[in-house]
């Protein structure tokens, strides 16, 4: 793959763009010099299995990790030199749920909201109209450790766009929750979205990835396809996403302290056979 | 910003199944248990009497040992060996040896022989018991004399009466000495533990990365964690104020203002260590050991269960940087002495450096980005 085919490098109409991005933990390099951009609007797909960088490269783009080499920006601010600009413009919301689970619904909203800066009146109108849209104007009042997942990461989400971010960064917002809360969940984020606050968004499943505008996988820390799902089933020769995501994955080959790991869940069972997907024992 | 923060962890300590309980309970504790335990005063020593003169002076000072409320008269022994197997037994803890001729040396004013034998196993009881001893037998001493005096007008030997008057704390109460220390312990372990464990909790529980993902401004988070533990110090430090005064009547000497004051500088400086520590651990018990550590060594060497001037040279060194040392003694001037704000001026002035690095250091120390 040539890495930069993709890249728009074109501040006007971008709001990432990422040139030669490296992360490196000793020896260990989990973000090996990734290139691409994103546009303004855009719902934009980070695939790549456990383990390929994505958190790694999501966090340095939030303020979160420092990079080791390379070059981001994020609403226009330098992610090495700005972080705290970055996230003025930002909204996150990580893999693992990280609100306040002994604050009230309301309370969390209200906190970070503050701490963005919003004023108190608008806090207090906004809570209530969020929450009647997403469903949870009942749990009010609730302790958020009371609420079952889904409804946390919703609520999760309603936080993270709650001040109206430029980008809002999504670490596997879906996983765990059930299929109806997943499918609510994408069309809250495309009503974000359509609000002009892009997307920038990871998962691991492949009909999710149908949904977005584009996607990149990566493999190894490195992108080894960006496109829209179109384009790359086209390339791939594949009917759907997954098949295009076992196709790259496949070539993972990352070694840590001497050991093979196989890296994508390449045991499948088929017609009573097991049969190992990846041809991954080469060292 | 601000407000938000404070919002936060005001409601977070309250809805805390255990330290809202534990914030009242404590005072309580400190202040109706502890000065109790940690009274050093030796009581109810055992002596045994070697009596070899069998006069009636050397019955007299057997009496009068028996008599005051640090000995209890075990007995009588006949011999040294015997006297020496009942302190080997444990049965008594002194011996008060009475040589043959002490009645006659006394009255013609010669040197009168007594020796004293304690177990030492229990240093304090020891030392102290001998030192209540000699007292006691010196005083035999000077009432034989003064007797002398009264009956033929004139003594040989100059009379000499040693009269020890305790300073500020006029009946030598222990408990009055313990209290202001007791309440510098509390103001620590509050101020110091629970803010060490705050940070790091949130490191564990994850909430703190969506907190350093906002643009939340480092001086802002950190003053958010602080004040709310001021201000649980300055209630507690209240309570137990209002406690040592329903209790044990023990009101400050000094400016109420200037003991406020102290406190304020003192809780900033110990949970600003706190959250250091905090910044610096990746798990709670990770920084408990470390907090533990921490308050051993500071209580173990402020003075307050062991004078200052007493300890080895090196020793005293370690405790200009302890800010215990100086608060423990503002507290004890303030409070028994009535110290004003220009007597108390250079500890005051140590605790702000101290409480300047701790709190600057806090604030370095918490990084948004990893």
């Amino acid at each position: 793959m040539q890495k930069n085919k993709f890249s728009i490098l074109n501040s006007q109409f971008s709001i990432i763009e990422v040139e030669d991005l490296t992360k490196s933990f000793g020896a260990f390099t989990a973000v090996d010099h990734i290139s691409f951009s994103v546009g303004r609007g855009e719902i934009f797909g980070f695939l790549g299995a456990n383990g390929a960088g994505k958190t790694t490269a999501m966090r340095m783009l939030c303020g979160l990790s420092k990079p080791t080499s390379g070059k981001g920006f994020v609403a226009g601010y330098d992610i090495e030199k700005q972080p705290e600009t970055v996230k003025k413009n930002i909204g996150y919301m990580s893999q693992k749920f990280s609100l306040y689970e002994d604050l009230k619904v309301w309370e969390n909203i209200r906190l970070f909201a503050g701490i963005y800066g919003l004023d108190g009146k608008l806090i207090s109108r906004k809570t209530d109209e969020t929450l009647k849209k997403i469903g949870l104007m009942n749990e009010k009042n609730a302790l958020v450790k009371e609420l079952p997942l889904g409804w946390k990461q919703k609520l999760a989400f309603s936080v993270a766009v709650f001040h109206e971010p430029k980008v809002v960064f999504l670490d596997e917002p879906t996983g765990g929750v059930d299929p109806i809360t997943r499918r609510q969940f994408w069309e809250m984020i495309y009503e974000a979205a359509e609000k002009g606050i892009t997307i920038f968004v990871t998962t691991h499943y492949m009909d999710e990835a149908e949904y977005c505008n584009r996607i990149s996988i990566m493999v190894d820390g490195r992108i080894e396809a960006l496109d829209t799902p179109r384009k790359l089933k086209e390339q791939f020769q594949a009917n759907n996403m997954d098949e295009v995501f076992r196709k790259l994955a496949r070539k993972a080959r990352r070694v840590e302290n001497g050991e093979l790991r196989i890296e994508n869940d390449g045991l499948g069972i088929e017609n009573g056979e097991l049969r190992v997907e990846n041809d991954g024992f080469k060292l | 910003m601000l407000r938000y923060l404070i919002e936060k962890e005001f409601k977070q300590t309250f809805r805390n199944a255990f330290i809202p309980k534990l914030i009242l309970v404590f005072p309580f504790m400190v202040l109706l248990v502890f000065p109790w335990a940690a009274d050093q005063e030796i009581k109810n020593i055992n002596v045994t009497v070697i009596d070899r003169d069998h006069s009636t002076l050397s019955k007299r000072l057997s009496e009068k040992i028996g008599a005051s409320t640090y000995f209890n008269l075990a007995g009588y022994a006949d011999s040294n060996d015997e006297g020496t197997a009942i302190l080997e037994d444990g049965k008594s803890d002194m011996l008060l040896d009475i040589q043959p001729g002490f009645e006659k040396n006394l009255m013609n004013g010669d040197e009168a022989g007594v020796m004293i034998s304690a177990n030492a196993v229990n240093i304090m009881k020891g030392g102290l018991g001998s030192g209540y001893m000699s007292a006691i037998v010196q005083d035999f001493a000077g009432e034989i004399r003064a007797e002398r005096i009264r009956i033929f007008g004139k003594t040989e030997l100059p009379l000499i009466q040693v009269i020890s008057k305790g300073c500020f704390n006029v009946f030598l109460d222990y408990k009055v000495f313990m209290i202001p220390a007791l309440i510098v312990i509390l103001m620590t372990l509050l101020c110091g533990f629970l803010p060490a464990l705050n940070i790091v909790s949130e490191k564990e529980i994850g909430t703190i990365e969506q907190i350093n993902v906002t643009p939340v401004k480092k001086f802002s988070f950190i003053l958010g964690k602080l004040i709310p533990y001021w201000a649980i110090g300055l209630f507690v430090f209240t309570v137990t104020l209002g406690l040592a005064a329903l209790i044990y009547g023990l009101i400050p000497k000094g400016n109420l203002l200037t003991i406020y004051l102290s406190v304020l500088i003192y809780i900033s400086t110990v949970s600003g260590l706190g959250l250091v520590i905090s910044n610096y651990s990746s798990t709670l018990q990770q920084a408990m050991f470390v907090i533990f550590f921490f308050m051993i060594i500071f209580i173990l060497i402020s003075g307050l269960f062991t004078p200052i001037a007493s300890m080895p040279q090196w020793a005293q060194t370690f405790t200009y940087f302890n800010p215990l040392r100086y608060f423990i003694e503002i507290m004890r001037m303030t409070f028994l002495k009535g110290s004003g704000f220009w007597d108390i001026r250079q500890q005051l002035a140590a605790l702000g450096i101290c409480a300047f690095v701790l709190n600057g250091w806090a604030l370095i120390s918490y990084r948004k980005r990893g």
